[in-house]
């Protein structure tokens, strides 16, 4: 794969005519490295940034953590060194909440995000890194994984809600079930299972209904299972808006374009909270935001987790395999349907899991937040993090997560202020997706945190099929 | 060509398989047939009139699949941004129509038919132009990538075109005025025919009318032309059309050209037929017309041509007919769940021939 690299060498040849060599640079010592690039970073902040936005002292802070955590060696440490910079970056984000509001504004982007954003951010986070494992491991585009999001949103809120009532003559719910739901009276009826128990359910049934929409399809060519992807993502949300009366039958499953609202709260109960002292009903606590914000890093945790051990077994090497070269990987007795198949469905059940967090979350379940746009708003985050890389798709979901919630609309206002402008920013946030998908593909299409295994066939290059190959340009 | 064929199982295993496959098809367009058959034995009149409804709709369905096929025929690509090239088509007729030749009811026929004569020529030169600066800016610099590479700047390119839409012409539907029939006002109203009740309206026939020598016009051009032999001898084998000196590059930005081209008249159609248009249209029916495509037989011209009809029908009658009909809130998903059905019953399409990779 030969791509431009269009930005690198003109940087190169700019240093160069001050005597500034990539070789050179090059040979210095990593650290010595870090600490130059900390110094422009530094001088940039404070020398340009500063003055034009007000950078307060918490921006000096936040510069100093930067310096403690980037330019050591931390790794080098002993055999505790290379947790050092993981439980240092999870302590700061475990304890975001209580410092949030104290954070500088980001010059052009606006504020930190508030707690709730947060959680929004964490929930996307942890949909890319699901998607990851399907695009970005095994090479398979789904342009439909907001089908599974809205499967495990739907199973969600239709079993921890109302939903299932029914109604007797007399007015009353016609049944009533539960099982570890918190707060609930049995005179409201419906089916109430546990939120915790609807996680791991919705996202198992999420990954059995991925398995079942890939074991017909997967055998097709990328492109193809593309577009069979894309179909069920839209047919889908149909069958949500639609379900409230399928084929005048009056079967309603989704409750039609009203979605399923008033969703079961999420906590641990009544006796948890005497005795070990976790939050009963995280609806009604005070700190709602915080309490949803911790869950949400530990399913996120969970999911990398689970994304890092996948990546390192003989599952993750196989999809690795058929993503380069899928006639090779079978003649190296790969199975294609099983590993394909499996990478589907545990993709499936993270978009599952996630989904039925957010329905919990937003408690309740709505079709029209299921468009195929999400689809492709999950995708550009896997794309412009880095394909394959957890840790670049973390930064690529955390960042554009940020830009949908509030960044997008806080630059927007910024431009219209300093050029007398009266765009609606927001309201071309496809568009400027587009963009970055289309720059990223043309100009760095590893993402911006290329995966090690890429970086490497990126530079030393693979034989890879082309599109139409031809030497004439 | 060296692409990586999805690997097969043992036949031993396999062909049972298949079968069972196969019959479930068959048994699928049976049932179609049977229940088609009791809605025209039912209410002949609301069938005949889904049946023109459907003609009419599958003919613009037809035009913007024939782009679509075009484009994979020679790259192997789903041009997803065709759909909005399409939905640019419109809204370029639009401008022309009631901003720059402000066309009005009661106006001669000259003035009427020299305006839209002019707007189809402006529609399809531009519509051409903007599909090949799309590959020029998103697909053309990808050649060396892999397969899924220039799909993903299909779909970059698609949402940019919708956004320079939406940012020209804003975010609510851009309208025409409507006459009695439902298209513009200013085409001639009344029927051509009726027969039984139902009633073949002009706009009906003027969607035809412009489809028919589109479409001949297309067939010369590709059957009969140096450009277009060049085209299909680029589709067939690129590298030994570029051995025998063809300009490969050309002609592919000359099929992209042609490819916009349909997508405009398609456009200008649907501008004069539905009337309004608006900027996240395109996508949507790109798909519609992407499923035509694909039941055709990809690649194959009189396959897309086809697919739109059939399409256009099934949709129609859907949403018309009475009995046993699903109605037209399920219209999407039937149309994706034909392309479903299709690509795993036989990717190769009614018209297409089977290749190695069961695509």
């Amino acid at each position: 794969m030969r791509l431009p690299r269009p930005t690198a060498s003109p940087l190169w040849a700019l240093l160069g005519l001050f005597g500034l060599k990539e070789a050179r640079w090059r040979s210095l010592h990593p650290m010595a490295r870090r600490v130059v690039i900390a110094a422009v970073v530094g001088l940039v902040v404070l020398a340009v940034l500063g003055p034009i936005f007000g950078l307060d002292t918490s921006a000096l802070l936040t510069y100093a953590v930067f310096l403690v955590l980037y330019i050591p060696s931390w790794e080098r440490f002993g055999r505790v060194g290379r947790f050092i910079l993981p439980g240092a970056i999870l302590a700061l984000v475990v304890t975001y909440p209580y410092y949030n509001t104290k954070l500088f504004t980001i010059p052009i982007l606006g504020a930190f995000p508030d707690v709730h954003t947060a959680v929004v951010m964490l929930i996307y986070v942890m949909m890319a890194v699901g998607l990851n494992v399907v695009v970005g491991y095994a090479g398979l585009l789904d342009l439909g994984y907001v089908a599974f999001y809205a499967i495990g949103a739907y199973t969600a809120a239709a079993l921890a809600s109302t939903q299932f009532a029914g109604q007797l003559p007399n007015g009353n719910p016609k049944r009533f079930f539960s099982f570890g739901s918190i707060g609930v009276d049995k005179a409201i009826g419906g089916i109430h299972i546990s939120v915790w128990l609807l996680l791991i359910i919705a996202g198992i049934l999420t990954s059995l209904i991925g398995m079942l929409i890939g074991l017909p399809t997967l055998r097709l060519r990328g492109d193809y299972l593309a577009i069979v992807t894309l179909g069920f993502g839209e047919i889908l949300p149909q069958v949500a808006r639609n379900g409230d009366n399928f084929f005048n039958t009056g079967i309603n499953i989704t409750n039609g374009p009203q979605g399923i609202t008033s969703m079961d709260a999420i906590g641990f109960g009544h006796w948890l909270h005497q005795n070990v002292g976790l939050p009963e009903n995280y609806l009604s606590a005070p700190n709602s935001d915080r309490l949803f914000f911790w869950t949400a890093i530990v399913l996120v945790l969970f999911t990398i987790f689970c994304s890092l051990r996948l990546r390192d077994s003989k599952l993750g090497r196989a999809w690795i395999a058929i993503r380069e070269d899928e006639t090779a990987a079978a003649a190296m007795g790969v199975p294609l349907m099983r590993t394909k198949t499996l990478a589907y469905a545990i993709g499936a059940f993270f978009g599952g899991v996630a989904g039925a967090y957010f329905a919990e979350f937003t408690t309740g379940a709505n079709p029209d937040s299921f468009s195929f746009n999400f689809s492709v708003f999950v995708l550009v985050m896997v794309i412009l993090g880095g394909i394959g890389n957890v840790w670049g798709v973390l930064v690529g979901a955390a960042f554009l997560a940020y830009l949908d919630q509030a960044g997008l609309a806080d630059t927007g206002a910024w431009i219209n202020q300093h050029l007398h402008l009266t765009i609606d920013v927001p309201k071309y946030e496809f568009g400027i997706y587009g963009v970055i998908l289309l720059l990223v593909m043309l100009f760095r299409p590893n993402g911006l945190v290329p995966e090690a295994r890429r970086k490497l066939e990126f530079e030393q290059g693979v034989e890879d099929e082309p599109l139409y190959d031809l030497a004439i340009e | 060509m060296a692409e990586p064929t999805t690997a097969t199982l043992p036949a031993t295993s396999r062909r049972p398989r298949l079968h069972v496959m196969g019959a479930l098809g068959l048994l699928l367009v049976a049932l179609l047939i049977f229940w088609l058959a009791v809605n025209l034995e039912k209410t002949p009149a609301q069938f005949f009139h889904a049946f023109l409804i459907g003609f009419t709709n599958g003919a613009v369905y037809a035009l913007v699949a024939l782009g679509y096929t075009l484009v994979y025929g020679i790259l192997e690509l789903i041009n997803f941004a065709h759909g909005d090239v399409f939905m640019l088509g419109g809204m370029i007729s639009m401008t022309m129509i009631s901003e720059v030749f402000k066309l009005h009811a009661g106006q001669s026929a000259l003035v009427v038919w020299g305006g839209v004569a002019a707007t189809f020529a402006i529609a399809t030169i531009g519509c051409g132009l903007i599909n090949v600066t799309v590959e020029r800016i998103a697909y053309r610099p990808l050649r060396g990538a892999p397969r899924l590479v220039p799909l993903i700047t299909a779909i970059a390119a698609s949402f940019i075109l919708q956004n320079i839409a939406l940012a020209t012409k804003g975010a609510n539907f851009v309208s025409l005025n409507t006459g009695p029939s439902g298209a513009a006002d200013f085409l001639p109203q009344g029927s051509v025919f009726t027969l039984g009740g139902v009633h073949y309206t002009w706009p009906q026939f003027i969607v035809v009318l412009i489809t028919a020598p589109v479409l001949v016009a297309l067939v010369y051009l590709v059957q009969r032309t140096r450009q277009g032999k060049a085209m299909r001898a680029t589709a067939q084998d690129r590298e030994a059309a570029a051995m025998m000196g063809i300009d490969v590059n050309r002609t592919i930005s000359f099929t992209f050209l042609i490819a916009g081209s349909l997508a405009g008249a398609a456009g200008l159609i649907y501008a004069l037929y539905f009337t309004s248009v608006v900027f996240y249209q395109g996508f949507q029916l790109g798909l519609i017309a992407f499923t035509c495509a694909v039941l055709g037989g990809i690649g194959n011209l009189p396959g897309a041509v086809l697919g739109g009809l059939l399409i256009g029908l099934i949709q129609a009658f859907n949403n018309t007919l009475s009995w046993h009909a699903p109605g037209s809130d399920w219209t999407q998903s039937i149309v994706f769940a034909i392309l479903i059905l299709i690509l795993v019953f036989r990717p190769e399409g009614l018209l297409g021939e089977r290749t190695p990779e069961g695509g």
